[in-house]
């Protein structure tokens, strides 16, 4: 199991410290900065091991968290549970900068404390946390029994990531459908690989501890409904569901129920989380085509010309497009012409940066930029990265939508009619590349 | 509210300060104390002086308080263990408070600090709070158990915590059931035999069950746990397997992995034709490839372990190619691992994409990167036959762009591609030799010296080139000198006229100023083989190469099996059985997938080998690429079939090769090679008839399984002086049953070397080749050492003898008979399983004889309950001649006591696995009964040790 977790700066310098085991010295703090954080290399293995002592790492801002250990542990659940660490210290304090640590380094070691015991990480939900661990100093001494046998109920129990006796005046629940789609093209236009991976985030003030239900425009969940034939009418159906490839839940979602019935029920956290991430790769609305033209023209200019193509509703608009043309190493100068939008070369990025506020569907537009090159006698080629796109829509490119989300709670008196429910899509570029 | 100015104190005197600080009358200004100190602390500093004050400072109702003097008494308690004993009351007494919070963070703490004393008083609040009323504390001492175990693993016993852990897996709070998993998983992996984890079906029912209701981290434990049950039956199997696979749709990608384990482990049991095991597979692919989209680091852990998975069960993933494509933004460690990947699912299928992709990486920034991309290329050259074409034009492209380590990779690749393809792609030498001059890498000079040398005859100048490189020869490397020198002994043989001058020359370089070994002794064999018979030369030379294997850098079968079981581990991301890097006992277990069903019992499992060909375990052939190449200039050899008869009693391919050519070189010049070998009267004919595998020189030779020591031995038959007994040999596998190869055999020690005796009987009507052998796990780790030697196809009614050296370093796994032995043995036909029990005898080790105080006590620290009686009847030899002959077989007697007619031999036996059995034999003149008692630490022993002793005095 973990042996020890160690916070520094990007100097180096220990911000926090905690070991869990005796076979962790304190050397091992040293081993970490002097081996990784003072090579100032490129991470070449997120794992690295120093002197039979295996260290995980990861970076937030600039800040390195470790942990250690002697152990053939469940690296998946240390990197797991680092990345929950980090979730856990931005719910706290906000953003995790050295400042930040520094000023709350004595509740960090008090979290320390709770979420991982002899190395084994405990519940770490925000959520149960914050109802006994708190800024103010620890809650604890002024409890009645009463509470303390709540907390402790809470944080062990089943449904740990939710307390009991919330009350809200106004039963609410926000539902975004947060996408991000993947493109690789071939210069040619050919879709090299596609892919959307979603999420779907919910924020829910819901009194009680409601039982909710939430349904899709699953082809699996459809199909099975279409033959049984009995409220859907099939013509409709068939064409609306989207093949998901594969989903995963938070940890309030009934597995076991989603793994027979293919349904997703639940009892959520209170405020925001992530109900469920997918991917799919079937049928995806790619919102923009890019078409790369690059021409050489002798040893020191380069022609680019790209169209973009948007490819959906006229009634839609995308919003924040930015098309990023990268240049070669030894551009001198770089003169751009566009229809639409600001572009402009960014010498210290190597790229032509071309951003466009808004632009409707089914429309087309076009740059055309003319690169000086400096004359080098650089044998190796310039290796032509590809050109990149983002942007966001308003709508789901897998094609997801959300066909309810029912909420019961029988012990309260409101019902699924009383909840206020909002639903969003948006879809964003993930790593959007067309090579040219 | 900022505690960042803890930080900055940086005073002189700074200590005195917070000593006077933690002394003081206001609360405020000791908890700030405190924060001062532990800010020390955190940064390195030395506050160990504090420790009284820090210690006042406990009794406190102020909780955040007490929680940073706790912290600071589990780092320093250990460097002050009299003082720490003051704080011992304090937990006592708060293990008692009413707040549950306050007790559980107590016996939390207390279990931190290892100091003796204070795990003494831990014991009775320990045990109170396992049955606490509250299942926070509960959850908490079931840690806390694992703790204390880890300090005090005998006052753990003795208190019968570990019963009460045990209790706690039926306890009502899932919580607390995946903690008391946890800590018994760790306290168990301690005591590998204890049985302390009787997982039974009912257990298992509670931690399934258990297993839906607990937050994600103790859904961890609980499925790492279930990896390691074995289920009875495959419907057992599948019903667990049913109930993991929810997990899949988890989103933390660690129960992911572990649900994947359970899952690839219990699947081997299921039958493959059961419907259930085609939908399992299916349902696999997709969380796999969802895991691709979580933080790199996770994607590189992920990645790490789909490489198992993928070597393992290749289908899972065929279709899934394009997520493996490498993303511009990727980091290098992400990228390197997906190409490792996408080299083993291309396909015929998919080639023409993932050459398209590899050309692109090929042309990118990070080196180690780009030269992996051209490595692939060559990879899919020899993998996917359609594609050679493509990815050598390919390669000839990057060579054009003259980027330095991009032709070096290129070259090194290319040559693979001639070997697997000979005389098909030779127009592209020219383009190569315009590189010459750019190739400062060993490994690049040696595969181009290679390809000149294999294709000198149509190279015109090949002479010059090789001449070229001559003019350096003692600054290159050993690999390229060995390469050079084989590159123009065979251009010589090529070409005679011109290049003995040459030849002359590096056979000079070779053996008379150079100072390795192998470079010396390979210029001596090849001096002598051109100077007696050069046409045995030619033949031995420029003998037709066997193929290359197509997959390359595959774990081997055993390992891979217990990565598989280690999947989410570090092990699987190291891709390093635990014992490789986790000191001490812990994780040193080897673990194994079950077997299918049937296929324990050798009578059953012949007909599953029957039912599905394409169980047999892949022949790996060990990636030796590096291993200098051997005699004949092969990479890796399997041995080829050129040889016309072999002889009944060689063994292995270093020794034919030897033997032969030894008698005609003996007659030259016996000193210098004569004198390494000694007199092998008996080793026969067949140079040059023996094209196989050759360790790279005879010094070399130990490493290859037997070495020159079992040479002696096995080519005359002579065998050691006082001959261990050898059974005769017996049928182990029915022509009936191996559709027409019979095998029987039995096991030797001879010298030192544990080696398999095998008669192969052809008694199909089809030739039969292509033979290999692989074994179980089994008690004592025996595995092959080498691979099957069988030269020439087996033809029909034609019997082999092969001796096999076997290692006793392999997997071990407890059989029952403990000498069982379940053995595959492949051939072009099918792969074939059988069962057979060896004499323990094998394992006896030479050194085996014990220091006679050490044995006396040895033998009184045994327990009496170890001792095993024994009968030998009917044996009529006296005490001298029954211990000369028990000696031979690596029984040592150490003393010898006559009582009243009656000799008592005192006997010691080292197993190769370090056993020690100790035996006291009664031997009364008259009375051809002797009575033996054994006692050993591992009394399971005993009864085949008294076999092994009847055995070798009646025979």
């Amino acid at each position: 199991m973990i042996g020890g977790l160690f916070i520094y700066n990007h100097k180096g310098e220990v911000l926090i410290s905690r070991v869990y085991r005796d076979d962790i010295g304190r050397n091992a703090v040293d081993a970490f900065r002097v081996n990784v954080i003072h090579a100032r290399q490129q991470v070449r293995s997120p794992v690295t091991n120093i002197a039979r002592t295996s260290f995980f790492h990861i970076k937030r801002s600039n800040i390195w968290l470790a942990a250690v250990t002697k152990q053939n542990v469940n690296a998946a659940m240390v990197f797991e549970f680092l990345y929950k660490m980090c979730d856990v210290m931005t719910a706290y304090f906000g953003k995790i900068s050295e400042e930040n640590i520094k000023n709350n380094f004595v509740l960090i070691y008090e979290l320390l404390d709770e979420i991982l015991d002899f190395g084994y990480p405990q519940n770490s939900e925000t959520g149960a946390l914050k109802t006994f661990i708190t800024q103010q100093g620890i809650k604890g001494q002024h409890q009645t029994k009463e509470e303390q046998s709540q907390i402790t109920s809470q944080v062990t129990g089943q449904i740990g990531w939710r307390r009991e006796g919330i009350k809200y005046r106004r039963n609410e629940l926000f539902l975004d459908v947060l996408e991000s789609v993947n493109l690789l093209m071939s210069p040619q236009g050919q879709v090299l690989s596609a892919h959307v991976s979603g999420r779907v985030v919910m924020k829910s003030y819901l009194s009680g501890m409601p039982e909710c239900k939430f349904g899709m425009n699953d082809k699996i969940v459809i199909d099975k409904q279409g033959k049984g034939g009995t409220t859907d009418d099939p013509g409709k159906s068939g064409k609306q569901s989207i093949a998901i490839d594969d989903c995963t839940f938070h940890q309030c979602v009934r597995l076991s129920k989603f793994d027979s019935e293919r349904s997703i029920s639940f009892i959520p956290p209170d405020g925001e989380y992530e109900l469920m991430r997918y991917r799919t790769t079937k049928d995806i609305i790619l919102p923009f085509r890019v078409i790369p033209l690059v021409r050489e023209v002798g040893r020191t200019k380069l022609e680019v010309k790209v169209v973009i193509k948007s490819n959906f509703k006229p009634s839609l608009l995308a919003q924040k497009i930015e098309v990023r043309i990268p240049t070669p190493l030894n551009t001198s100068g770089v003169q751009v012409i566009c229809m639409k939008g600001k572009a402009k070369y960014k010498a210290s990025e190597n790229a032509i940066v071309w951003k466009i506020k808004r632009m409707a569907g089914m429309k087309e537009s076009q740059i055309s930029a003319e690169i000086e090159l400096l004359p080098t006698n650089d044998k190796k080629k310039w290796a032509r990265p590809p050109i990149s796109m983002n942007f966001e829509v308003p709508f789901a490119p897998s094609g997801l939508k959300v066909r309810y989300l029912k909420v019961f709670e029988s012990k309260l008196n409101y019902s699924d009619h009383d909840v206020i429910k909002w639903v969003r899509y948006i879809g964003r570029s993930g790593i959007y590349e067309t090579r040219c | 509210m900022t505690d960042s100015k803890y930080f900055t104190t940086t005073k002189k005197g700074e200590i005195f300060e917070l000593k006077a600080e933690l002394n003081s009358d206001k609360k405020e200004k000791k908890k700030e104390a405190v924060k001062k100190v532990i800010a020390s602390m955190t940064v390195g500093k030395d506050v160990s002086a504090l420790f009284p004050d820090v210690v006042n400072c406990m009794q406190t109702d102020n909780l955040e308080l007490k929680k940073l003097v706790y912290l600071y008494l589990m780092n320093y308690a250990k460097s002050q263990p009299d003082m720490a004993i003051m704080a011992v009351n304090t937990f006592v007494k708060d293990c008692e408070d009413p707040n549950p919070l306050i007790r559980a963070l107590a016996v939390r703490t207390m279990g931190c600090i290892r100091v003796d004393k204070i795990t003494e008083y831990l014991c009775e609040p320990l045990r109170k709070c396992l049955k606490d009323e509250d299942p926070y504390v509960r959850k908490t001492a079931a840690v806390c158990v694992a703790k204390l175990h880890d300090i005090n693993a005998q006052l753990v016993e003795d208190q019968g915590f570990l019963d009460t852990l045990k209790d706690l897996i039926s306890d009502s709070n899932p919580m607390v059931v995946a903690n008391a998993v946890a800590a018994l998983s760790e306290i168990a992996e301690s005591h590998p035999n204890s049985n302390l984890l009787d997982l039974n079906p009912q257990t298992i029912n509670k931690l399934l069950t258990a297993l839906n209701e607990c937050t994600e981290w103790g859904q961890i434990f609980i499925l790492d746990c279930l990896a390691n049950y074995m289920p009875r039956d495959d419907r057992e199997s599948q019903s667990i397997c049913e109930r993991v696979t929810p997990r899949l749709s988890h989103a933390n990608s660690a129960v992911v992995l572990s649900a994947v384990k359970v899952l690839m482990k219990f699947m081997e049991m299921l039958p493959k034709d059961l419907d259930y095991y085609g939908t399992l597979l299916k349902k696999l692919a997709p969380p796999l490839v969802t895991l691709l989209s979580a933080e790199p680091e996770l994607q590189y852990v992920a990645l790490r372990n789909i490489n198992l998975i993928v070597q393992k069960r290749p289908e899972i993933l065929k279709h899934e190619m394009k997520v493996f494509f490498v993303k511009y933004n990727d980091p290098i460690y992400v990228k390197l691992e997906k190409l490792d990947i996408m080299i083993r699912l291309a396909s015929q299928a998919n080639i023409a994409q993932v050459l398209a992709e590899l050309k692109e990486y090929a042309t990118e920034v990070d080196v180690d990167f780009v030269r992996k991309a051209v490595r692939a290329i060559g990879r899919c050259a020899i993998k996917v036959e359609q594609s050679a074409e493509r990815c050598v034009s390919t390669l000839l492209d990057l060579i054009q762009t003259k980027v330095n380590y991009v032709v070096q990779e290129a070259i090194v690749v290319i040559k693979d591609i001639f070997r697997k393809y000979p005389n098909k792609y030779e127009s592209v030498i020219a383009t190569l030799c315009e590189n010459l001059d750019s190739l400062d890498e060993p490994e690049a000079r040696a595969a181009m010296i290679w390809i000149v040398g294999e294709y000198a005859e149509r190279i015109d100048n090949a002479d010059e080139l090789l001449e070229s490189f001559l003019e350096g020869f003692h600054d290159e490397s050993t690999q390229v000198q060995l390469q050079l020198l084989t590159a123009i002994v065979k251009l010589f043989l090529k070409k005679p006229t011109e290049t003995q001058e040459l030849v002359q020359q590096v056979l000079s370089l070779a053996t008379q100023d150079s100072d390795n070994p192998d470079l010396r002794d390979r210029g001596y064999i090849y001096w002598r083989l051109l100077s007696t018979d050069p046409v045995a030369a030619k033949e031995v030379v420029l003998a037709e190469k066997p193929l290359i294997s197509e997959e390359t850098d595959l774990i081997e079968p055993t390992l891979l099996e217990e990565l598989i079981c280690h999947i989410g581990t570090l092990a699987s991301v190291y891709h390093k059985p635990p014992s490789a890097f986790v000191e001490g006992s812990r994780g040193v277990q080897h673990k194994r997938i079950p077997a299918r069903a049937g296929s324990g019992e050798s009578a059953e499992s012949s007909d599953v080998g029957q039912s599905g060909p394409s169980e047999a375990p892949p022949a790996v052939i060990p990636s030796q690429g590096d291993l200098l190449g051997d005699l004949l200039n092969l990479d890796l050899a399997p041995p080829t079939a050129t040889v016309p008869s072999v002889q009944p009693s060689m063994q292995m391919g270093a020794m034919d090769l030897l033997g032969g050519g030894l008698d005609s070189l003996m007659g030259d010049d016996s000193d210098t090679l004569g004198g390494d070998i000694g007199g092998s009267p008996s080793m026969g004919a067949g140079l040059g008839a023996a094209p196989a595998a050759m360790p790279a020189s005879l010094g070399a030779a130990p490493a290859v399984g037997g070495g020159l020591g079992d040479l002696f031995d096995l080519g005359g038959g002579v065998g050691m002086p006082t001959g261990s007994y050898v059974a005769p040999k017996t049928v182990w596998l029915l022509a009936m049953k191996g559709k027409g190869l019979e095998i029987s055999g039995t096991f030797a020690r001879r010298g030192g070397i544990i080696q398999m005796d095998l008669t192969l009987t052809n008694k199909a009507m089809s030739v039969m080749t292509d033979f290999a052998i692989q074994f179980n796990r089994n008690s004592f780790g025996l595995a092959p050492a080498g691979p099957l030697q069988v030269l020439t196809p087996l033809s029909p009614n034609q019997t082999i003898d092969v001796s096999l050296p076997l290692s006793t370093s392999g997997p071990v796994m407890k059989m029952e008979p403990l000498n069982n032995l379940q053995v595959a043995v492949k051939n072009n036909i099918d792969v074939f399983y059988f069962s057979c029990q060896y004499p323990l005898s094998l394992l006896f080790v030479e050194d085996g004889k014990m220091d006679r105080q050490v044995f006396l006590a040895t033998w009184k620290d045994i327990p009496n309950e170890n001792e095993a009686h024994f009968q030998i009847k009917d044996i009529h030899l006296n005490s001298d001649v029954a211990s000369n002959k028990l000696q031979g077989s690596n029984i040592f007697t150490i003393a010898k006591r006559t009582v009243e007619g009656q000799d008592m031999l005192y006997q010691s036996v080292k197993l190769t696995n370090g056993i020690w059995v100790l035996a006291e034999m009664r031997i009364q003149t008259g009375n051809p009964n002797y009575t033996l008692s054994i006692r050993c630490r591992a009394p399971e022993v005993c009864q085949f040790v008294y076999l092994c002793y009847e055995l070798v005095l009646k025979n």
